[in-house]
């Protein structure tokens, strides 16, 4: 299996390259890799069928826990076949449908990346490999549907179907870890062997979790909207990914965890109402679309829907009518994709009701389709007849079977409007008009899976046996033995199957009567999720603007003050609520001349903040300075008033010289707000004071500086201590002060002397 | 032991060379890219032996601790240092591609060196008073490359840069002033024995919150990132990829220390506090880069909501959530350095960064368009790219404290991220170059030129590529280095071990 994954991407990376060396030639024959691979898979199937679950892996974060291993058992098996197998013939198409698309390379490229990340969801055996992979496969299908990425639709698209599968795949991760932390482990086959894992606190959280992942993924009310998007891709990508193969993820993680979470009520009470409604609003959505390819995804919408229902009603009919019909689907819709593309192809049209009597001229591709219409519709004896036939019997509860009814009479409609109508009938002009069969390429998948549709049908017990039975034991996590035959009798699921038949006909015949009725609703609809989502992103993105010109509003006087009350939120705040400085009484005795500088001081202060002119106010902060250096005297630190007399002296000269330059100083703000910005000002001041006050009085240890007294003269002779902290005890911090001067230095030459003109940025 | 030292001295003794040799571009070059180079090779030299023979530390001037200064390197202390050295090599590579001959001649290259050298002094400093000292080299010489050439906008992102972080410093040294009063010492080791030691922890914790607010701007961290970007904008490509990287992952790793050694996060009051902020600070981050259209300006706010990753990881405070901070660092500097190297490559090609105004990317230059995205997704947390592994350690550790506030905020983040990413790749990539006359545009890159610059991208993308690859064992160092965080004995006694 890894070798598998890993053969895949190596493609990936190789396919632009091979596709220049091989030129028109490169995609059929690197279609022959995932032809490999499939019957590699279907190697295993013995073994997968006698019970012996394929392991691999090694240890990948082993410090969280997650080993990357793989597991192939009869659920995978069944999905990496249809990947392969189907992959097989969308590769091979890809390369003649993209003939003239300079940018063929990369869209092969990227469906080989794709094509290994599917592979690697349904393999994972621990929960972040799968989520890893999941991942992948969203990006990937992003750059499938922006494959023409100079139309803005197209990138509008790929965005949407990235973002509500990106928002699906933070709530699948979060689940996936909480369900790895309640099962205590990572691994699903372990988690799904673990019976008691439902009842654990944290499992429904896992899985509300979980299923949102789930069903963003495989497109589930009211997360469909993306899917008919998605019909930008070009049209393989659309067959591939967004009918057979990716939408079907999510159907896969409820097959995964169907095992253990179908007992649970969140389950019962949840999935099958969402995928009733997914299969009934994608239906009705289908019936009055004329676009192939839209009417094509709206009935994959229904389809998922009917899966997701049948997983969620937890029985075994259900479980075996939801792989069957999986099955079946997935051919017969991958081949009606890839027939809607050759119409567009061969005649520029895409609307079904101009299109009408295309045997003549593309016989096979009208073989094809025919074949996969047939089953779409339920006739027997094809395969979708048999899956149409299990969903009927798939429970007792009427209202599924009516919604099943409802959705066959639409598929038998849709089926017939795209693998049916465009072939039968006159011929009707189109811009292009066809003269011979489309490539080989082109035809080959829908008349190969076509046919499978209807053979399977004729070997159904041996089908049942071999492929969906292994499937349905992983589902329902113990053995079972799927029999599947066309005929049961005349029972009562015959009868409706045939009944089915008859109302689709009529349906059919009077869809030109009400298709403007259905246009009418179609309006309605359109104020569904996808207004949402578009609503979303513009309240994102007005919050976004409104939160960032409060915040980030360019004004220096705004940070600094929002800077201020950071400090008094945090620390202001902490020491009122926990008051640990008793500031009350200040033991030590103030006098005169204490009063008499501190005066000095605040007088001074005031008129540096208040004086119109830069002189005054460099001048009034000189007497700060000077007069502080007057408190270090009366305090007894005369080397440190020294030192500061001369920076305060050197200070106010080089400011003199420097200012008189400059133009008058005017003020910005107006005298409110500077009256306001007091109080802020005012409060850190004092919290600033109070903390110095409170840890003068308070000392937990003894200082260090006794060492310095001791040692700077007996080990670093010298006398006085200050000069030898800074030049031989704490040298490093000169060094360092040192190099600041000289960068400043540096600075003020370069910033005098180079001044670049421009508007900014690099010039 | 001269190991140790050596990513102090090495920058600066080649700033020196390169200084006398300012005349000269081609020697200065030489000797930028040999500096950085030795400098890189050095550093993961003393990360091998740190992991190897544990925790090491020089008493500087063989002063024994705590009286003068330790420089010490843990297992964080030296992976930050290897990031640094790296970051600083493919600057320096790219720097000279892009051959600004006018800043050359002013002191560019020395500059970058000496940045180097503060960022490196801040990552191996023992002593509080010390990282102080390297905060002023970095302002500093951050300040004057920020400025170099003042050009208007730089004038005006320069003024608010300094006029902020001065403010940050004088939290800093009123901090370290009030803490030196109250303990009587400035060594990190010491200062964290003897927190340790008292009992009513109150009045430190104000003085622990004045830290947080001084090294909260240096991270830009919420409501404090003003700074940013009002700045990171303006200075020429390489600058900004600089700043980018390094500056505030400085404050985010003086945080940690902090946080962790002298003042370990209490639950009662300041754990909560910083949990608020890294939750706020992803979201007006991310918020605020969804609100740009200008390459530069979106990649600016994303390193502020980044840094709540970083923050969140800390404030989570087990483990398993600093292991996460110490991978998610590993992985930002390299890939935001690298983008906004990308970012710098398509402003010299088309002469603007206005997301409207370019376009076509992917179809002309479609090498250019997978080293965006590498960065980028990578950014976005994309598996398996390296920012996956980062946000996958993070939210797992919230889960298991059941912090599911912050998780949500995280998973949520992500999303944001991947949208301006691909906000991004859409506009400058995906959509056709809208079809404009450009009088005045830029003469092309000659090729050589864009050969070196495109170079140093290729080398961080590759080391994200394997930062991804190679995961599993990445995420062990980061494991070891939280574990030593979380433990900070083994620090202490490296030391103090000789101390009376």
């Amino acid at each position: 299996m890894m070798f598998a994954l890993t053969a895949l991407v190596l493609a990936g990376f190789a396919a632009p390259w091979l596709c220049r060396a091989w030129g028109p030639r490169a995609a059929g024959r690197m279609a022959l890799l995932p032809a490999a691979l499939f019957v590699w898979f279907l190697a295993q199937l013995p073994a997968v069928r006698a019970g012996d679950a394929l392991v691999q892996g090694f240890a990948w974060l082993p410090g969280l826990g997650f080993d990357f291993t793989l597991y192939l058992d009869g659920l995978a098996l069944l999905f990496a076949l249809l990947i392969t197998g189907i992959g097989t013939f969308v590769v091979w198409y890809s390369g003649a449908y993209l003939k003239e698309d300079p940018a063929s390379h990369r869209f092969i490229a990227v469906l080989f990346l794709f094509m290994a990340s599917m592979l690697g969801v349904v393999l994972a055996d621990n929960v972040i490999v799968l989520f890893v992979f999941w991942e992948l496969t969203s990006f990937t299908s992003y750059l499938l549907i922006g494959h023409h990425h100079e139309d803005d639709s197209s990138r509008k698209s790929a965005l949407q179907a990235l973002l509500v599968t990106g928002l699906g795949g933070l709530f699948l991760l979060a689940g996936l870890i909480l369900l790895g932390l309640a099962g205590d482990s990572y691994d699903l086959s372990v988690l799904m062997e673990n019976k008691a894992l439902a009842e654990h606190p944290l499992f429904p959280a896992a899985l509300g979790l979980l299923l949102v992942g789930a069903f963003t993924k495989s497109a589930q009310f009211p997360f469909h909207f993306w899917l008919p998007n998605a019909m930008a891709a070009p049209t393989p990508a659309s067959a591939y990914l967004h009918s057979s193969t990716m939408v079907k993820a999510g159907v896969y993680l409820l097959a995964r965890l169907h095992p253990v979470a179908s007992e649970s009520a969140l389950w019962l009470a949840v999935v099958p109402v969402v995928g009733a409604a997914t299969l009934g609003i994608g239906a009705c959505m289908a019936y009055g679309q004329t676009i192939l390819k839209r009417l094509l995804a709206y009935t994959t919408v229904a389809a998922l829907g009917a899966m997701v229902m049948l997983l969620g009603l937890g029985v075994e009919g259900a479980a075996k009518a939801a792989m069957t019909f999986l099955l079946a689907h997935a051919l017969y819709k991958a081949s009606l994709f890839l027939v809607a593309g050759i119409i567009d192809h061969e005649t520029g049209e895409k609307d079904v009701r101009r299109l009408g009597g295309l045997r003549t001229h593309l016989p096979w591709t009208a073989c094809g389709a025919g074949l996969a219409a047939v089953s779409m519709m339920g006739v027997p004896p094809t395969f979708g007849f048999l899956g149409k036939e299990l969903l009927y019997a798939a429970g007792e509860w009427p209202w599924v079977f009516a919604v099943s009814v409802l959705a066959g009479v639409f598929f038998f409609v849709v089926a017939a409007l795209t693998g049916l109508k465009p072939f039968l009938g006159a011929v009707q002009p189109t811009p292009h008009t066809p003269h011979h069969e489309a490539p080989v390429a082109l035809w080959a998948g829908p008349v190969v899976m076509g046919a499978l549709g209807v053979l399977f049908g004729l070997v159904a017990p041996a089908l049942g046996h071999h492929l969906i039975g292994p499937a349905v034991t992983s589902v329902l996590g113990q053995p079972a033995e799927v029999k599947l035959a066309l005929w049961h009798g005349w029972n009562k699921e015959l009868m409706w199957s045939l009944a089915t038949l008859a109302m689709g006909g009529a349906a059919l015949a009077l869809l030109p009567r009400i298709r403007p009725a259905l246009e009418r609703l179609a309006a309605v609809t359109a104020w569904g999720p996808d207004r949402a989502y578009q609503g979303a992103l513009a309240l994102l993105n007005a919050v976004a603007k409104g939160q960032t010109r409060i915040l980030q509003s360019g004004s220096l006087r705004t940070y600094l003050e929002i800077t201020l009350l950071f400090v008094l939120a945090t620390g202001g705040t902490w020491m009122l609520r926990s008051q640990p400085v008793p500031v009350a009484h200040a033991e030590t005795s103030i006098t005169m001349s204490d009063v008499v500088i501190v005066t000095l001081i605040l007088v001074a202060t005031l008129g540096a903040v208040f004086s119109p002119s830069r002189m005054a106010a460099i001048a009034s902060l000189g007497v700060v300075g000077y007069a502080v250096a007057l408190l270090f005297v009366l305090y007894g630190a005369p080397d440190l008033a020294m030192t500061q007399l001369v920076i305060e002296t050197l200070t106010v000269i080089l400011f003199v010289l420097a200012f008189h330059r400059l133009p008058p100083f005017t003020r910005r703000s107006s005298a409110r707000l500077q009256l306001l910005d007091i109080l802020p000002a005012a409060l850190v001041g004092i919290f600033m004071a109070a903390l110095t006050l409170a840890a003068n009085r308070a000392n937990f240890a003894e200082p260090i500086s006794g060492f310095f007294a001791e040692h700077s003269w007996k080990s670093a002779y010298g006398k006085n201590i200050v000069n030898v902290i800074l030049v031989d005890f704490r040298a490093l911090d000169t060094l360092g002060e040192i190099t600041v001067l000289a960068v400043a230095g540096l600075g003020v030459i370069a910033l005098l002397k180079l001044r670049l003109v421009g508007k900014g940025g690099p010039s | 032991m001269n190991l140790l030292l050596a990513p102090i001295v090495l920058p600066l003794l080649f700033a020196i060379l390169a200084l006398f040799a300012l005349h000269h571009p081609r020697a200065q070059r030489a000797l930028a890219l040999a500096g950085t180079g030795l400098l890189a090779i050095v550093s993961v030299a003393l990360l091998l032996s740190v992991r190897a023979g544990g925790i090491v530390a020089v008493q500087v001037g063989h002063w024994p601790a705590p009286f003068g200064i330790t420089i010490v390197a843990d297992l964080f202390g030296a992976i930050m240092v290897v990031l640094a050295s790296l970051t600083g090599f493919a600057i320096a590579l790219y720097s000279i591609g892009v051959h600004d001959r006018a800043r050359e001649r002013h002191g560019y290259y020395p500059l970058l060196l000496v940045l180097l050298m503060g960022v490196n002094g801040a990552f191996l400093t023992g002593d509080l008073f010390n990282l102080y000292v390297w905060f002023e080299v970095m302002l500093m010489a951050s300040f004057v490359l920020l400025a170099l050439g003042c050009e208007k906008p730089q004038i005006e992102g320069a003024v608010k840069y300094v006029a902020l972080n001065f403010f940050s410093s004088a939290l800093f040294l009123a901090a370290a002033g009030l803490i030196y009063g109250v303990l009587g010492t400035l060594n990190m080791a010491d200062l964290a024995q003897k927190v340790a030691a008292v009992e009513d922890k109150r009045l430190l914790t104000s003085m622990a919150l004045l830290l947080l607010a001084a090294f909260g701007i240096k991270a830009a961290m919420f409501p404090l990132f003003f700074w940013l970007p009002a700045s990171y904008h303006t200075p020429p490509p390489a600058v900004s990829a600089l700043f980018a990287g390094l500056l505030t992952k400085v404050g985010v790793y003086a945080l940690i220390r902090t946080f962790t050694l002298i003042f370990p996060l209490e639950p009662t009051f300041t754990q909560p506090l910083v949990l608020w902020l890294a939750a706020l600070t992803m979201i007006t981050g991310v918020l605020g880069a969804a609100a740009q259209m200008e390459f530069r300006r979106v990649l600016s706010f994303h390193i502020v909501s980044q840094i709540g990753y970083m923050i969140m990881g800390l404030a989570l405070f087990t483990p398993l959530a600093l292991a996460g901070a110490v991978f998610y660092i590993m992985h930002h500097i390299i890939v935001k350095t690298n983008l906004f190297l990308v970012s710098g490559v398509v402003h010299y090609l088309r002469g603007t960064g206005e997301l409207k105004q370019l376009g076509g990317f992917y179809r002309a230059h479609p090498w250019i368009a997978i080293l965006f995205l590498i960065p980028a997704l990578s950014l976005a947390g994309l598996p398996p790219l390296s920012g996956f592994f980062a946000k996958l350690t993070l939210i797992v550790a919230g889960l298991q404290q059941q912090a599911y506030l912050i998780v949500g905020a995280a998973l949520g983040v992500s999303l944001l991220t991947l949208f301006s990413m691909t906000k991004i790749w859409g506009e400058v990539f995906w959509k056709a170059a809208p079809g404009r006359p450009e009088p005045d545009a830029p003469p092309a890159l000659e090729p050589a030129r864009l050969r070196l610059m495109i170079a140093a991208i290729v080398l961080l993308a590759a080391i994200t590529v394997v930062i991804g690859l190679a995961a599993g064992p990445l995420f062990t160092l980061a494991m070891e280095a939280a574990g030593q965080l979380m433990n900070p004995q083994p620090y202490i006694e490296a030391v103090l071990g000789g101390a009376p």
